[in-house]
């Protein structure tokens, strides 16, 4: 994955559009776990939208955010800042190495126990 | 045969860039019955109609064309022109250009080409084209005004100044508004009612002006200059005409706990009341779902007090019919309702209240006789927290609001500043978006509450307001410091969005006039002509149209009345002589056209006809009442026999242009 195309990668991923933002700062102001991150959940928005990726790949705070969506819930302008971060770390994931799964590979990895949501959820991580 | 003259405006550079007038001038030349065509710079201007007027006597022109802009925007200049220079002006034509031609293309040989066939679509009209004229009606010199808050006061009060009589319609029981539950006005800070309740005698005692209090437009007909309206007087049980407003009947009545919507629910008030003091008219009224005697017809207590024996418990819903030549629309804003915002704590706790709730708890007549004290527990809250643009500039896609409101930014200045000064031990905080404040003395004001009554204005918005052991946890951020603030608040104020009066929509299909997605009603241009609705006779007055401060209410309300003022000065009013005209000899007098007719112009008749063998049938056809008719051409679309035409757009002009289109 090339550096420069790491912002249209996140935007697509996510389908945010963070020119929507009028920095009114309400997501930060609902996030429950600000003290703990580096970024903020309105500096993801406009660091995206500055193109800084690379800087958020590194930064621990892609993996303290909650995924609670209290930004997104309370964003007056439906920005939706946690599928931003979602994105990001879909973007870590991908830099880690070609992980996409194959629709052969999944029934060697079921078994009885495993939550149908879980594989949903893996669905939505690695095919992206 | 016709003799048409064609003349082909180069608008500046506006067409002449993108369209090449000169090869329209010659190709549309061509036409047939065409024996004069000129291209100009400026066809509006005075240079451009001396030529018009000249090639009209030169060339003997029966029938004009003219390619130039939208006849929205010079139709009736040139209309006047060519009844200048002799000619009947219904004989005149517009190509449009300009907005449907060369400002939206971008290719000169496309853009010619389509000048030209909108040029011959217009000849083609021309052709088929006879002289009209218009009919006049008389005009009724009376006003109505809807909604007695400051802008339908100041309206009126400049209307009946004029000499015109006006009547006021007000749904609540008292003239006044908001203006009224208001305390102080930013940015001099003058006593709301000290400046509002003048005005409000003013108008009581003015001869010329009639307050229906308590009532609502029911039912509009008619059209500028001759509106008939059926206005609802609403039973309030107390007879206007006896009552003196002592207010016997309101300290007596047992049923106390009825919420007070003066006061926005804050306290109680009797079953029969007086909004306030200084209300006018100032007549009691019963609330019919608490007072008892109406209910279970057991109390009678205001009936027994009330020495000038004013109470009726028998009154009806009364409806009243008059005749109006102009109607002021001024139905005014509301807050927005906060129930989808929880994330503020709003219906967890009294002690979160909207900006007018704040209003009333400074107000020395407020339920707390304007000592600032929280609804819970009655005691004086020492911090407090306002949050501004609730349900303001969201994406449209939530519960908010897509515009700004314009008011909140300095109303919460004002409450801010108040409180520092009469409570300096209390901490103001304003989390703000933006901050707001063209106007004159407005910067300078919100700038004082910063500098020296030190409210902290903090960039950043409140993500979650939560009540916990009698204080509202308020968490907020605070975007220039990059940190997040955690507020321990006693008191929490909530600039909430405001949003038209719901009575503004079923009056807008009433009145025929247009309102935009907001439900704010439209003006008939944005900047040339802002109080003036586009439907003729309806005009509009303060928040009705949009977002507005008091001064703007008041300046755009006496704008409003200097229109209606020059409507009603004319004796009479020209008509639109394009109307519908019914061919009787084809009227299958089926009725189609009558339902349709959204002016009610339309009625049928029994009519004798000559028929083979000299007998006579007697036949029902439409008839159309040209004064009432607004040429909107419904009724020429229902026709299924095609007997209904309407002048100056005949189906066959229509259809002529279609023809010329697609040649």
């Amino acid at each position: 994955m090339e550096q420069n195309n790491f912002k249209e990668t996140v935007l697509r991923i996510s389908g945010v559009n963070p020119k929507k933002c009028m920095r009114c700062g309400k997501c930060s102001g609902a996030c429950p776990n600000y003290d703990e991150m580096e970024f903020h959940p309105h500096q993801f928005v406009s660091m995206v939208e500055n193109g800084e990726i690379e800087k958020l790949m590194t930064s621990p705070s892609v993996y303290k955010c909650l995924t609670c969506f209290a930004c997104v819930e309370r964003c007056p302008r439906q920005v939706e800042p946690a599928k931003l971060i979602e994105a990001v770390r879909l973007c870590v994931i991908r830099q880690a190495g070609q992980n996409h799964l194959k629709p052969d590979q999944i029934p060697e990895m079921l078994d009885e126990d495993l939550p149908q949501q879980a594989i949903v959820s893996a669905f939505r991580k690695f095919t992206k | 045969m016709q003799r048409i003259g064609v003349f082909v405006c180069w608008c500046g550079s506006n067409i002449a860039a993108t369209v090449d007038v000169k090869k329209v001038a010659e190709t549309l030349g061509k036409e047939p019955c065409v024996v004069y065509y000129e291209n100009y710079q400026y066809m509006c201007s005075e240079e451009g109609q001396n030529k018009i007027i000249n090639a009209i006597h030169e060339h003997k022109l029966s029938g004009i064309v003219i390619c130039s802009c939208s006849p929205r925007m010079h139709e009736a200049t040139f209309r006047r022109t060519a009844q200048k220079a002799g000619l009947n002006p219904y004989m005149v034509e517009i190509a449009n250009i300009r907005e449907q031609c060369s400002w939206i293309h971008k290719d000169m040989a496309t853009a010619t080409e389509k000048a030209i066939i909108l040029g011959r679509a217009a000849i083609a009209k021309v052709h088929l084209n006879t002289p009209l004229q218009a009919g006049e009606s008389p005009v009724v010199k009376r006003a109505l005004v809807i909604g007695g808050g400051i802008a339908g006061i100041q309206t009126a009060l400049d209307i009946a100044d004029a000499g015109f009589e006006v009547d006021i319609v007000e749904k609540k029981p008292t003239i006044g508004g908001k203006m009224s539950q208001i305390d102080k006005t930013f940015p001099t800070l003058d006593c709301s009612a000290c400046i509002l309740t003048p005005k409000m005698v003013d108008v009581a005692q003015n001869e010329k002006i009639h307050i229906y209090s308590y009532s609502e437009v029911a039912a509009v007909k008619g059209f500028v200059g001759n509106f008939d309206v059926t206005i609802k007087r609403k039973a309030r049980y107390v007879k206007e005409e006896l009552c003196t407003g002592c207010g016997a009947c309101t300290e007596k009545c047992p049923q106390k706990k009825v919420p007070n919507d003066f006061n926005l629910g804050l306290d109680n008030k009797h079953a029969i009341y007086i909004p306030f003091a200084q209300a006018v008219p100032k007549v009691a009224t019963i609330d019919p779902d608490y007072c008892m005697m109406l209910k279970t017809g057991k109390c009678g207590v205001c009936s027994k007090v009330c020495a000038a024996g004013a109470i009726d418990y028998k009154q009806q819903d009364e409806l009243v019919q008059q005749q109006y030549g102009a109607i002021v629309v001024a139905t005014g804003y509301n807050p927005i309702d906060l129930k989808n915002y929880d994330e503020f704590a709003y219906s967890q706790s009294p002690d979160v209240v909207t900006s007018l709730e704040f209003e009333r708890l400074t107000n020395a007549a407020g339920p707390t006789g304007g000592v600032l004290l929280r609804p819970s527990d009655r005691q004086h809250p020492h911090t407090i927290v306002f949050v501004q643009c609730v349900g303001s500039r969201e994406s449209g896609e939530g519960c908010g609001k897509t515009y700004c409101s314009k008011i909140c930014c300095m109303y919460t200045a004002k409450h801010a500043m108040l409180t520092r000064e009469k409570y300096p031990d209390t901490e103001v905080y304003v989390f703000y978006i933006d901050v707001r404040t063209p106007g004159k003395n407005f910067d300078e004001f919100y700038r004082r509450a910063v500098e020296e009554y030190g409210v902290h204005y903090i960039k950043g918005m409140v993500g979650k307001v939560s009540p916990e052991n009698g204080k509202l946890m308020v968490q907020a951020s605070d975007l220039l410091d990059n940190k997040q603030l955690k507020i321990e608040a006693d008191l929490v104020v909530l600039a909430a969005a405001i949003e038209p009066d719901p009575s503004a929509r079923p009056l807008a299909t009433m009145l025929t006039t247009q309102m935009d997605t907001n439900d704010f009603f439209t003006e008939a241009h944005p900047k040339l002509r802002p109080v003036e609705s586009a439907t003729a006779g309806i005009f509009l007055s303060g928040c009705c149209q949009g977002p507005k401060d008091i001064p703007e209410t008041v300046s755009q309300a006496s704008a409003c009345a200097a229109k209606v003022i020059g409507l009603l000065a004319k004796d009479k009013l020209l008509g639109n002589p394009c109307v519908a005209e019914s061919n009787e000899l084809m009227c299958n007098g089926c009725s189609s056209c009558e339902k349709v007719c959204p002016y009610g112009a339309i009625s049928y008749v029994d009519k004798e006809f000559k028929m083979p063998n000299r007998t006579i049938a007697v036949r029902r056809v439409a008839n159309v009442n040209p004064a009432v008719c607004q040429g909107c051409g419904a009724c020429t679309v229902a026709c299924p026999s095609g007997a209904m035409d309407l002048k100056g757009f005949s189906n066959s002009q229509i259809m002529a242009e279609v023809d010329a289109i697609c040649k």
